[in-house]
């Protein structure tokens, strides 16, 4: 409801104070999953879908407009899992909420310290931020539960590259549903 | 307490979320393995509970082995002697027992048996129980990092143990031969009596499928009669504790294991049981109508002696097929060869695969379930029937021992050169453990 104002630690910016946004409760659950949903139906229709990641994306949404480590946390989750929910029928619930809740985890925290509201910063922390759930999601697939999964450098760089330009315009378009 | 949780209170509530997942992924996971999906968490934590209890019963061991080797060494002086006598007595027996066993080989290549022999085994440690009364299975430190596959049997020195039933990198699961799913096939030493040896759900053994017309007495010898195709044949079991009727024309029969499954430390796990011919490139041209003249004094009536001095047989045109058992002679291993019953077109497998009267039905080890009295053809022994083979001990067998020689040598032209056959001695045992 409101805009909460919290001081930087250790911030790497000039500004001495960052915004905390809020969301309503319709926003918070309805975003994650028409987000969830437009990545199950549209590949269907459009074939490149498959390489921008909806779910991630408001996940690195939520929990940089959030600033809080542990709401971070619980958001990924949330999202991962409801992602996991509709992955398939030999996919275990978990792998995309692992990935996810580490990713909420990270960027909430770097939100903290960071100003993550213009497009170039939104662009590298997507950017960088999508190696890693790649590389947490090969982790558990691969390490824990023995997967025959591929990690494919090119692969993951030109989705990472997608994800970060397409980033850009989902989170103007999110922004709108922040309230001040 | 509180200072520290709430410094860290990110990473506590992130840990504690990324452990809920992960166990949630366990639960959810199944890893594929020989004998079917096992649950990831299942793996986990056996795995996990595993070096500890291999450390404990290793430290045990090592302590022990202290103790016994290197301080307790009293009377070993004696026990020395002792043993060197033995070993003394022992090699006289070998020497007649190797003679008898040269003559059995020569008697399985001329039937066309197939012997099993022991590989090879690993030895294995029990580290675990399944802390469960409804279960009985045991954990083993070795698995398929060690050659372990799942349906190995698992024995002692005294006796078999169980099989192996799952099976990951670093341990085993067993299930004893006293598990409620555990089925066995089984025969009596003396009588040739085969069942299935079955575990009750309190830990005791039983054999089943006998028919209630048969004799068995208590303290006969159970041993593995080869058709679960787990065990070789031959081994120790157990032996016969009571006897009662039971349910359904089958006798209830009672067995005491040889192994002391409750005391188990150390077992054997066969991980290779190969089958082959007896080799007797050197023992020469023998027939069954030769050792039967150098071990039978009656045969020699109905047979002509060769100027070298071997029997042959009378009938002409069908060498060593037609010597007929003499049942009156205990003590000596004797051939039958019989026509298959009437009704048993289907040729049996090889000797000591078929249950007693089985052709239907499998236990949890696969072992051929017997059909109750009067699915036979014959019905005056429908326990039989289908066997093409009858090695018939006269104590209790319907036939007459003065009937079936004749039925033998009436049928044996027709049918020798091409059904199997069994031998009424005890049979060739799957060689010794290794």
């Amino acid at each position: 409801m409101s805009t909460r104002v919290m001081p930087f630690r250790g911030s790497v910016t000039s500004r001495e104070q960052v915004s905390v946004y809020e969301f309503s409760w319709p926003a918070i659950i309805l975003i994650p999953l028409i987000a969830v949903l437009m990545q199950i139906f549209i590949p269907v229709k459009v074939r490149f879908l498959p390489i921008i990641s909806l779910p991630f994306l408001v996940t690195i949404f939520f929990a940089t407009a959030r600033r809080n480590p542990i709401s971070g946390c619980l958001t990924g989750c949330f999202i991962g899992l409801l992602q996991d929910l509709f992955a398939g029928y030999n996919h275990p619930l978990g792998m995309y909420g692992i990935s996810l809740t580490v990713v909420g985890f990270l960027a909430s925290s770097l939100g903290v310290k960071i100003d993550v509201d213009n497009p170039g910063s939104r662009f590298l922390i997507t950017f960088g931020f999508f190696g890693v759930e790649e590389a947490v999601y090969y982790g558990v697939a691969h390490g824990l539960l023995r997967q025959a999964v591929q990690w494919n450098w090119s692969h993951l760089a030109i989705s990472a590259l997608a994800n970060a330009i397409i980033g850009i315009f989902v989170f103007r378009f999110l922004d709108r549903f922040k309230e001040r | 307490m509180d200072t520290f949780i709430g410094r860290y209170r990110n990473l506590i509530v992130l840990a504690a979320i990324l452990f809920a997942q992960i166990i949630g992924l366990a639960v959810q996971v199944r890893r594929p393995t020989d004998e079917g999906d096992t649950r990831l968490i299942r793996i986990w934590a056996i795995s996990a509970v595993t070096p500890l209890e291999k450390s404990v019963v290793h430290s045990q061991e090592w302590v022990q082995n202290l103790w016994t080797s290197y301080v307790y060494l009293h009377g070993v002086r004696r026990e020395n002697r002792e043993l060197h006598a033995e070993i003394a007595r022992m090699k006289i027996e070998d020497a007649r027992l190797n003679e008898d066993a040269l003559m059995a080989r020569r008697v399985q290549a001329l039937l066309g048996f197939k012997e099993q022999y022991v590989d090879s085994t690993v030895a294995a440690q029990i580290i675990g129980t399944s802390g469960s009364d409804q279960s009985r299975a045991l954990y083993i430190d070795k698995g398929s990092e060690d050659g372990i596959k799942t349906d190995m049997a698992v024995i002692t020195p005294t006796g078999i143990v169980g099989k192996i039933v799952q099976v990951a990198p670093e341990w085993s699961q067993v299930l004893p031969i006293n598990d409620q799913f555990s089925g066995v096939g089984a025969a009596l030493k003396d009588s040739r009596l085969q069942g299935i040896l079955k575990g009750t759900p309190n830990g005791a053994t039983t054999l089943q499928y006998i028919m209630s017309d048969e004799t068995v007495k208590p303290g006969e010898d159970v041993i593995t009669s080869g058709g679960d195709r787990i065990f070789p044949k031959g081994l120790p079991i157990g032996k016969v504790v009571s006897v009662a009727p039971g349910k359904d024309l089958f006798l209830n029969i009672r067995v005491i294991p040889s192994a002391r499954l409750d005391q188990l430390e150390e077992v054997l796990v066969v991980t290779k049981i190969t089958e082959k011919m007896p080799d007797t490139k050197d023992l020469g041209p023998l027939r069954a109508s030769d050792i039967l003249a150098e071990r039978l004094p009656g045969i020699p009536d109905k047979t002509s002696v060769d100027a070298a001095g071997n029997a042959k047989p009378e009938t002409p045109g069908a060498p060593g097929t037609t010597a007929a058992a003499n049942p009156a002679t205990p003590g000596h291993p004797t051939i039958s060869v019989m026509k298959p019953a009437t009704g048993a077109s289907t040729p049996a497998p090889s000797a000591g695969t078929t249950p007693h009267a089985g052709t239907t039905g499998a236990a949890t080890t696969g072992v051929a379930k017997p059909k109750p009295a009067g699915t036979t053809a014959t019905g005056s022994r429908p326990a039989n029937a289908g066997h093409p083979v009858v090695p018939t001990p006269p104590n209790n067998r319907a036939e007459t021992p003065s009937e079936a020689p004749q039925q033998h040598v009436k049928s044996a032209p027709e049918s020798a050169p091409a059904a199997p056959v069994e031998p009424q001695s005890t049979p060739p045992a799957g060689g010794p453990p290794q």
